[in-house]
């Protein structure tokens, strides 16, 4: 069954035609990637799926988007629930000013859970899953800053998915780690595609056709084509897509 | 030719350069060279001697025992390492109620003799007298001529720089007085700050937030002096009415003034400091299901707590340095205070009050100036802090 | 499976920043009640008290009555005198820190020095200017003393507008200059300096606002507490307004009677403050607009 649907979507910065009639239907545990030169609107539309677009004065935006069989800019739809359910991992790691433990924590924290055995079991299981736990299970009172810059990346992961959401969106989020970091946040997405979709924003090719099922290009605004990974690098439909993937532009 | 005017050019930029270092540095030199003055001077009026009888054992009296004795306070010998007699204390103008003109000579000529005569009629006696009257004078005994010690200023509990025999000068009433007008300013103007700036910071639309913003330049544009009219013609009748004070002007007065005017320095560092938090550190959380609210007291406060800090500290040191509007309004009693409502003084208040009648070169005149490097430390320190704390963030960073 | 979702909390935690955020929104408006509270209450008390004679008579009979023309005028001098020196010593300052001196420890090492004197408070001026311009030069009470310690007070204003006006001129700028066969202060005067002046006017005339206001610098240093004539030269007392709302606000015969003068005192002060306020933002919206046009 489909985990995401996206009807004619359109959306504006102020006059800015940002994304153009966008179709696309995401199945569950996938991962898809969304890849297309800079300034292409794939950040964008990822946004939209938890609704960060929202907070950018000014925007706006025609079309469904349909998680779980709810139009998620529906007026009932409550914000904090939507976000909940579609966690985030952004370009830059950025981990909270508190503890390793109290970042991962956090979204249980903030959404009112207060028994301290279920969120510390919630921390561990995140941890593990971000495969953080064996290098911080011994200093989780410091500060997260002490942590690399890849292992911040991976407690960013963990932090999104205590709260176990069913989509993970990523924009980017080995852009700015080492290629050993990144291997390991690449092995992560895979493990995690189990039990959640995941939507990626790479700028990678390569890493997109190593991590994802599904790779939508996108430019001008426009989704120029959305197939199976393989087919896509292999025998692309398009030819702007043939194009951007064999580097002739973007 | 054109070469010269380059190098002349640098020559004079770099002197440029360095002219707030040179100010810095005078600021100190003068100021240090009053202020250490104040050590060397006696503790006794200049020109004046303190007279005792013969018999009297006792050598050394501080400035607060002198002016205490000749309060009346201390009645006894006893009190002050001396004997077991009564204190009886002989002025200058006694000598007109005693003797007449002729016997005084009509040029005082045969003053010293009286002061001699009177003053060892009585084992208790203390004469406070002009030097030149009873030079040599081997009758008597003299109280040693100390030097104003140090700790009788920084720890001395008593301001009184215009007592005779001795001033006075211990500076705790002052600096009490000054924290205490701080610490309650601060007390005020922490929480509006804070909210004031996560309003504008966080809260309020982009326009909103263009239009507070001139009013907090203005707010720190107004003169002190008109903050302390302000205080003085509004603020200090409202005290007194509400608390039924007998006199308006108080600490209370000063904090709500210093609070209002330390509020602009606390908003505009606040406010700028959450604006450097990152958005992603923002999104981040409210991608979690967190509140706005929720996101700005867990994620950017603590992210920008040392910009925060920042603020309150300049704040408190605007707080501590404000001269005019305090001076205006808290009412000036340089006594250790014991409640918010009452008067008292602060150091720069102080200045401002009595450098004007304290004669440059004197002990009071030193002692203002001594204020005046304590301030200039305090507020060097706390400046120091706040580099040394914006240094780390842009490190950090 | 996401974690189950508890309404009661999920409807607290909306509760409570709908609570935080209308605190906040009131102290807000509270700043701005504040400020027209102030404002308010100088100008209306202050406005009824103004007219031609108060603004160009002397005060009279122990200066209950009459007007505030001599402090009016001494303040004027003491803007002009601090301007005469702060100006071009503060900008050359920010020339030297963002063009000659080498960056890293030296800039830094002024910036804080610039920064502590910002943090000076007035009053510590006052004595400095008292015991270096008054007594150690030998000025006296005089206008020069008084513009002198209030030029250091506007200094550092000065010098940061300067380093920031510089800093933000692109470098081709330099490097066109230069290499044509310039040289650096060539380039400066030429090039550098009429881009960055109308950022430093505006800094310069901020100063000057502050520099208008401020009274314990004077104290010692220039201000007469009576002079109902004119100062004659630069090494005369002046009477200066933020000295003379002091004054009669605090220590007159007839606080009846002068109550009046102070709040047209009070008000005149206000005027040009706001007067230098708008000036300065004036001056430097034009030049944001004329930079977008661009």
């Amino acid at each position: 069954m489909d985990k995401i649907e996206a009807k004619n979507v359109d959306f504006y910065y102020g006059d800015f035609h940002a994304l153009k009639g966008i179709n696309i239907t995401i199945p569950n545990n996938q991962v898809v990637a969304f890849i297309g030169p800079s300034g292409c609107g794939k950040s964008t539309f990822l946004r939209l799926f938890n609704r960060m677009n929202d907070l950018i004065p000014g925007t706006r935006l025609t079309g469904e988007i349909i998680i779980d069989g709810q139009n998620i800019y529906d007026k009932s739809v409550d914000v904090d629930r939507l976000r909940r359910n579609v966690g985030m991992v952004f370009q830059r790691p950025n981990p909270f000013p508190k503890s390793i433990f109290e970042n991962v924590a956090y979204g249980l924290r903030v959404n009112g859970i207060k028994d301290k055995d279920f969120i510390a079991e919630r921390v561990e299981t995140a941890l593990k899953g971000a495969a953080l736990w064996n290098e911080v299970k011994d200093k989780l009172k410091e500060s997260a800053y002490a942590l690399s810059g890849g292992q911040q990346q991976r407690l960013c992961i963990a932090r999104a998915m205590a709260v176990e959401p069913s989509v993970l969106l990523m924009d980017e989020p080995a852009s700015a780690l080492d290629p050993i970091s990144t291997a390991k946040i690449e092995e992560l997405i895979c493990e995690l595609s189990e039990q959640t979709t995941v939507i990626i924003v790479t700028h990678s090719m390569q890493q997109a056709a190593r991590v994802s099922n599904k790779t939508a290009f996108f430019y001008l605004g426009e989704m120029v084509e959305y197939d199976n990974t393989k087919k896509i690098f292999t025998h692309p439909s398009k030819e702007a897509t043939q194009n951007y993937i064999t580097g002739r532009f973007g | 030719m054109k070469k010269w005017i380059d190098i002349i050019a640098k020559r004079i930029f770099t002197v440029s350069g360095f002219v707030t270092s040179i100010v810095i540095v005078l600021i100190i030199a003068f100021l240090f060279a009053e202020a250490v003055g104040l050590f060397s001077q006696p503790v006794i009026e200049e020109g004046y001697v303190l007279a005792l009888n013969k018999k009297n054992e006792v050598k050394n009296l501080s400035a607060l025992e002198i002016k205490n004795i000749f309060d009346e306070e201390i009645v006894n010998w006893e009190e002050v390492g001396g004997g077991d007699v009564p204190i009886k204390v002989f002025r200058l103008e006694d000598l007109d109620k005693i003797y007449t003109e002729a016997e005084l000579g009509d040029e005082y000529q045969f003053a010293g003799d009286k002061i001699v005569e009177q003053v060892s009629s009585d084992a208790g006696m203390v004469a406070f007298v002009p030097e030149s009257l009873v030079e040599g004078r081997t009758e008597l005994n003299y109280i040693n001529d100390n030097t104003i010690p140090v700790g009788d200023v920084l720890l001395g509990v008593e301001w009184y720089p215009t007592a005779t025999p001795s001033p006075i000068f211990g500076i705790l009433p002052l600096i009490s007085g000054t924290i205490w007008v701080s610490f309650f300013a601060i007390l005020f103007a922490l929480p509006f700050g804070l909210a004031v700036s996560i309003y504008l910071a966080e809260v309020a639309n982009p326009r909103v937030s263009k239009m507070l913003k001139p009013v907090i330049e203005l707010l720190n544009g107004i003169p002190s002096v008109v903050y302390g009219f302000f205080g003085l013609a509004v603020i200090v009748p409202l005290l007194q009415r509400t608390f039924n004070l007998p006199v308006g002007e108080s600490g209370l007065a000063g904090s709500i003034v210093l609070a209002i005017m330390a509020l602009p320095t606390i908003i505009t560092v606040a406010e700028d400091a959450m604006r450097n938090c990152p958005r992603s550190m923002r999104e981040a959380s409210l991608a979690l299901g967190a509140t706005q609210w929720q996101t700005i007291y867990k994620v950017v406060v603590p992210y920008s707590i040392s910009g925060i800090t920042s603020g309150v500290v300049l704040g408190i040191g605007r707080a501590i340095g404000e001269t005019m509007a305090v001076l205006m309004v808290t009412g000036n009693a340089a006594v250790i205070p014991t409640s918010i409502l009452e008067p008292l003084r602060t150091i720069p208040a102080t200045i401002a009050a009595e450098l004007g009648e304290a004669p440059a070169g004197g002990a009071h005149y030193q002692s203002l100036f001594l204020l005046g490097v304590i301030l200039f430390f305090i507020t060097l320190i706390i400046n120091s802090c706040v580099e040394v704390v914006s240094a780390r963030n842009r490190l950090k960073r | 499976m996401a974690i189950e979702i508890n309404q009661s909390y999920n409807r607290r935690k909306h509760g409570m920043q709908s609570i935080a955020f209308g605190i906040f929104r009131a102290l807000s408006c509270c700043i701005v009640v504040i400020l027209f509270l102030i404002l308010g209450f100088i100008i209306i008390k202050g406005i009824g008290v103004i007219n031609w004679d108060f603004l160009t008579m002397p005060p009279t009979d122990g200066m209950t009555a009459g007007g505030i023309m001599p402090a009016i005028v001494g303040t004027f001098w003491l803007m002009i005198g601090s301007a005469v020196f702060a100006f071009p010593v503060g900008v050359m300052s920010g020339i030297y820190m963002n063009e000659y001196a080498p960056k890293g420890k030296v800039v830094a090492f002024i910036r804080t020095m610039t920064n502590n004197l910002a943090g000076i408070p007035s009053i510590v001026f006052g004595l400095f200017g008292m015991a270096f311009f008054v007594n150690y030069l030998g000025f006296g009470d005089s206008i020069v003393a008084g513009s002198l310690t209030l030029g250091l007070l506007a200094l550092p204003i000065v010098i940061r507008t300067t380093e920031e006006a510089f800093k933000d001129i692109p470098n081709s700028y330099r490097e066109g200059s230069l290499a044509l066969g310039a040289t650096k202060a060539q380039t400066i005067w030429h090039v550098l300096l009429p881009m960055a002046m109308p950022r430093v006017i505006t800094g310069l005339i901020l100063s000057l606002g502050r520099v208008s206001g401020e009274t314990a610098p004077i104290l010692f240093t220039c201000a007469a507490y009576f002079l109902p004539r004119l100062p004659e030269s630069i090494f005369d007392q002046c009477m200066a307004l933020p000295y003379h709302l002091y004054v009669v606000a605090t220590s007159g015969t007839d606080i009846e009677a002068q109550l009046p003068i102070a709040y047209g005192t009070a008000f005149v002060l206000i005027v040009i403050v706001l007067i230098m306020n708008l000036l300065a933002n004036g001056i430097r919206k034009h030049f944001e607009n004329k930079l977008k046009t661009k």
